[in-house]
């Protein structure tokens, strides 16, 4: 068909005098191309960056416009660096972060292992399966307060059906011990597909003449399995861990809306203690510089992890 | 042996086919119970032990798109019977319909947001992509990590100075805001996945058509262009996608005007909680991304790794 | 609502005689929370809209959200509010910071005299600084913590049998808050009319203001002080003074004992459905909720009884302020409508039907009218009630000085950490920091 296109766009085809006249040469035309892009994420990403940090040097309130401007040097940083309140943020977060992955990890490996067996049907579990990472996080987060509800909801009942606890007697969200494990369920409900598919592209993409030649060679399934499969499916898993890493780091609307931060601060990751201080409190010089703390974490954790990621690929 | 060895036995397929099959089922089930919820009386949706068999209604969905206000008798005997079923419904519980409800601005928002956004962000990205993938562009690894990093942002950082940029633009609460911010958000998806689905594209066509006597741009539109289709559409689901659901932004720099449907649909519940209402609200706007997802699912794996992972 | 129609006939002949001298018809957007007085308010609106020309549009944000999305739209310079009808607490940032319009001028070329309405609303809603003549609101929204209780639970004779045989004395309305933990310890658990029944509901919210009201609703009657009378910004000794700390062990209490299961972030619409629902004997809530239960088929008709927040220890009896002012934003284009607006819902015959459509008027007229008191079961209560209230700060930095009480309480009253002193110091801790950014310490 696509022969079809071209000699038919021959036939029409102007001669090459035209072009030279009218066609602008391959550099003009990339630098068109790419600078509308570029613009646009200067003007939205990197001049906020920039006026972010300068913000994060004064004392400047968003709500209070009228009020005088006055440089603090670092002493926001510094207020941060030593403020309790925001290490036990950071303690919540990593809490998050360290079990979503363990879960998702563990429990989208395997899933991946078991559809990678071929079994008839795969296809269309694997899209169900799916379904949950692709809604919006807000909404979905906001219904499960709801099946997180002592007595009515569903999930209390299905665990008291399960156990034979009684319904009403624990509360997911209310519960301080139970509510750092309320978001890590759902958001490994939520995410455990992704890493789900990543696994299953890094097995599928392992050459079935290796095992054969691991077969030859009288090698114990569970040594193929920690020989081949586990090497091969590595630099995918990290892939994924790099992605659900990043996105954990920054959650934000599924957390909100489950459980708001509480009961307390029990689950105040950084992402809605940020909130609370930049658009409740208002200390927007003050929520700069820990914007600024948390983009750099972020990057610099993500950029140890990319280069730990080359090497095992190289491998 | 009449098997290859990577070719697992029925045996083992047996177990992993009931396993996977059961983690399924539980993973729908909030889903499933979501657009259950919908159908149900508020009555039923708080019941305990939580109704399984129930009588459907459409309740939810009246109560979702109108505001109702409490009649006295004496004003419902004047009223005469209810006009339509959904008059009906709510005069059971001696109420008045008094007006629509503002989700059905709100799911226009997101519409108009999504759409816009995407359309926007496709455009401009596959022309940078077109140059990235085609052309020598000085430092391109370096502009392609850039365009990559600004993903990692939290958003909620980015939004004090954007809150604040808004408030001097006068952009705050627009759709024009919204629109342009998405766009900015989903350029490096963009650009990442549709450089990708561009280098997949053979040369040869493109130099076949300058030989003879093509411009460069019409090469790109022309030749280039038509073979990217689908790579293109199965892109702009996925900005679409994240437009849709984006809730951080929406709910920081939009209020009245062009708020979108995630920030609204939690708010949905109000004084006595309407379960239905707000089940049957998540519902209208999940159930499109899980149609999209259905039909995308061949290219989910590269969207969602931006490009990082092809099958 | 109530004898909508009657209303209209009235506002019929308001109308009439205001002369409707606009010079055009704006669109004028009011800005409110969305709940049973807002739809109260849009029927009332129609007859301003009939007689100015004026068409009102409404954005009715759920409390939850309503000061975030609010103050964010002051806070961005939006046009969207032409009147906001804002909570008690933003008056002092939005005075400073120019959100709302001032109006004295206002008040005082149109004969709208502050000395109508009732005096703490004044204070509270449209004073800044605070017991200075200087107005930026008109009070719209009279509005107070209070409590409900199951009138017909309590005059059941077996369960006054019981409660005399393990209390020694009657099963009434509880005098102070000994008693009515008492009650709520009764209540708790207990079969009535064969369904599990609860002690109380009371204000546990986290995220915007939830147990701070409910917390700050019991403080006040155990001797916590927002500062020192004779020395401003001076927290200690007074936030966390024995007082206080006895009340937030109360409260904390309270909540361990007598609250329904899955209490721990329940606000207003949270505590309406548990007693609407026949959970719980006693509830904790805002006046605003009391037509909604009279007019409810399981707990209306007089099976619901309302009292004045009961006296602490020392018989110190206060009660948390609710309620807000209708002011004029300052960003909006449509000033003159909505002045025009103000100057019609200022008036007595507005403020009458306001009153009766389930709108809690402040203006004395109203409320000293001697049919008041038995014009509702909740007459009396309300105004027994708007004679002791105390407001949260109405600092500029309200929302700062907020959010660090919500964390503060919600860590120790739901969460368990701590003690309740070490919760109010580190509350004076918060506060004085937020004094000092503020440049008051």
């Amino acid at each position: 068909m696509t022969d079809d296109i071209i000699s038919r766009e021959r036939a029409a085809a102007p001669g090459a005098l035209r072009r030279r006249i009218g066609g602008l040469s391959d550099r003009a035309l990339a630098w068109i191309f790419i600078v509308p892009t570029i613009l646009l994420l200067l003007a939205i990403n990197i001049f906020p960056l920039i006026w972010t940090i300068r913000l994060s040097l004064t004392n400047y309130r968003a709500n209070r416009t009228n009020a005088e401007l006055e440089w603090v040097g670092l002493r926001n940083y510094e207020r941060i660096l030593t403020d309790p309140d925001i290490w036990n943020s950071m303690q919540a977060t990593a809490h998050f972060l360290v079990w979503t992955l363990v879960f998702q990890v563990l429990i989208g490996f395997s899933l991946a292992y078991l559809i990678n067996k071929k079994f008839k049907g795969n296809d269309l579990w694997t899209t169900i399966i799916v379904l949950p990472m692709m809604l919006s996080p807000a909404v979905v987060g906001n219904f499960w307060t709801f099946l997180y509800q002592p007595q009515i909801g569903l999930f209390n009942y299905v665990v008291a059906f399960v156990s034979g606890v009684d319904p009403s007697s624990f509360s997911m969200i209310g519960d301080v011990r139970l509510a750092p494990w309320s978001i890590v369920i759902v958001d490994t409900w939520m995410w455990t597909p992704f890493v789900m598919l990543i696994c299953l592209a890094g097995l599928r993409s392992i050459p079935d003449y290796i095992y054969e030649a691991a077969e030859v060679d009288r090698a114990s399934r569970w040594r193929q399995f920690w020989t081949i499969t586990i090497p091969m499916v590595l630099p995918f898993l990290m892939l994924a861990v790099l992605f659900r890493g990043i996105e954990n780091f920054k959650m934000f609307d599924l957390v909100v809306q489950l459980t708001g931060g509480g009961p307390g601060s029990i689950t105040e990751l950084t992402s809605i203690n940020l909130k609370r201080e930049a658009f409740e409190k208002w200390r927007t010089g003050y929520s700069s510089a820990y914007a600024i703390i948390l983009f750099v974490t972020v990057f610099g954790l993500a950029s140890i992890y990319v280069k730990a990621l080359n090497k095992v690929k190289e491998r | 042996m009449n098997h290859s060895v990577t070719e697992p036995s029925r045996l083992q397929k047996w177990c992993a086919g009931i396993l996977v099959v059961g983690y399924a089922l539980v993973t729908i089930m909030p889903l499933a119970w979501i657009i259950a919820t919908g159908f149900k009386s508020p009555g039923d949706a708080i019941a305990y032990p939580p109704k399984l068999i129930y009588e459907p209604t459409l309740e939810g969905y009246v109560n979702l798109f109108t505001t109702r206000s409490r009649a006295t008798p004496e004003t419902l005997a004047q009223l005469g019977p209810p006009e339509t079923w959904y008059d009906a419904i709510v005069r059971q519980y001696d109420m008045v319909i008094s007006g629509p409800s503002r989700y059905g601005e709100r799911f226009v928002n997101s519409v108009i947001i999504g759409f816009g956004s995407t359309f926007l962000s496709i455009f401009l990205g596959t022309l940078a992509a077109y140059a990235f993938s085609r052309f020598k562009v000085p430092l391109k690894d370096d502009l392609m990590f850039f365009i990559l990093s600004t993903r990692m942002m939290p958003p909620i950082a980015v939004a004090i100075p954007i809150f604040l940029m808004f408030r001097q633009l006068g952009l705050s609460d627009t759709h024009l805001g919204m629109i342009l911010l998405y766009t900015a958000v989903n350029l490096s998806l963009s650009v990442w996945l549709l450089k990708g689905f561009i280098d997949e594209i053979p040369v040869e066509y493109e130099e076949a058509a300058l030989i003879d006597g093509y411009t460069r741009f019409q090469a790109f539109y022309k030749v280039v262009l038509p073979q990217a289709t689908t790579g293109i559409a199965s892109t702009a689901i996925f900005c679409l996608i994240f437009a849709w659901n984006e809730y951080a932004f929406a709910v920081l720099l939009t209020s009245g005007t062009a708020q979108t449907a995630p920030p609204f649909i939690p708010t949905i519940i109000g004084v006595g909680k309407d379960w239905p209402a707000v089940a049957a609200g998540a519902t209208l706007f999940l159930v499109p991304v899980m149609v999209f997802t259905i039909l995308l699912r061949k290219h989910l794996l590269r969207g969602i790794t931006f490009g990082a992972v092809r099958k | 609502m109530r004898r909508a129609h009657l209303a209209a006939t009235a506002a019929l002949s308001i109308t009439a005689a205001l002369s409707a001298t606009n010079a055009q018809a704006a669109d004028l957007t009011l800005c409110w929370a969305a709940w049973d007085p807002a739809n109260a308010l849009v029927e009332l609106s129609k007859e301003f809209e009939a007689q100015s020309g004026h068409t009102m549009k409404f954005e009715f944000v759920p409390w939850p959200n309503f000061a975030d999305r609010m103050l964010n739209e002051l806070n961005s310079g939006g046009k969207l509010c032409g009147l906001m009808i804002g909570d008690s607490q933003w008056i002092g940032g939005s005075a400073e910071n120019g959100h709302y319009v001032k109006l004295n001028d206002f008040f005082d070329a149109n004969g709208i005299k502050m000395s109508d309405f009732i005096d703490a609303t004044v204070t509270g809603y449209s004073e800044w600084p605070k017991n200075t003549p200087n107005y930026w609101a008109l009070p719209a929204f009279g509005d107070v913590v209070g409590w409900t209780y199951r009138k017909d639970w309590f005059e059941k004779p077996e369960l006054q049998a019981a409660f005399k045989e393990k209390y020694g004395r009657d099963l009434g309305v509880p005098a102070t808050f000994a008693e009515l933990k008492d009650i709520a310890e009764f209540f708790q658990g207990r079969e009535v009319d064969g369904k599990t029944v609860y002690g109380a509901s009371i204000y546990t919210e986290r995220g915007s203001e939830g147990i701070t009201m409910g917390a700050m609703d019991v403080l006040y009657s155990f001797g916590f002080r927002y500062e020192n009378p004779d020395k401003p910004y001076d927290m200690d000794g007074f936030v966390n003074g024995p007082g206080a700390v006895a009340g937030l062990e109360y409260y904390k209490a309270l909540y361990d004992c007598c609250t329904p299961p899955g209490s721990s972030n329940g606000y207003m619409s949270e505590g309406i459905d548990a007693f609407k629902s026949g959970q719980v004997a006693l509830q904790m809530n805002f006046a605003f909720t009391w037509p909604g239960f009279e007019s409810d088929a399981n707990v209306g008709g007089g099976k619901t009884g309302y009292f004045v927040n009961p006296a602490g220890p020392d018989g110190d009896q206060f009660a948390q302020l609710g309620g807000q002012g209708i002011s004029v934003v300052s960003y909006s284009e449509k000033q003159d409508a909505a002045l025009e607006y103000i100057k019609w819902f200022a008036q007595p015959a507005v403020q009458a039907k306001w009153w009766e459509m389930g709108g809690f008027s402040c203006l004395k007229a109203v409320t000293l009218d001697p049919a008041f008191p038995q014009s509702q079961p909740y007459a009396q209560t309300f105004l027994d009630s708007m004679a002791v209230v105390k407001d949260f700060w109405a600092e500029p930095s309200y929302a700062t000085l907020l959010q660090a009480s919500q964390r503060r309480f919600h860590d120790y009253v739901v969460a368990g950490n701590g003690t309740a002193k070490e919760a109010l110091d580190g509350l004076v801790a918060d506060w004085t920091e937020t004094f000092e950014d503020d440049g008051k310490l």
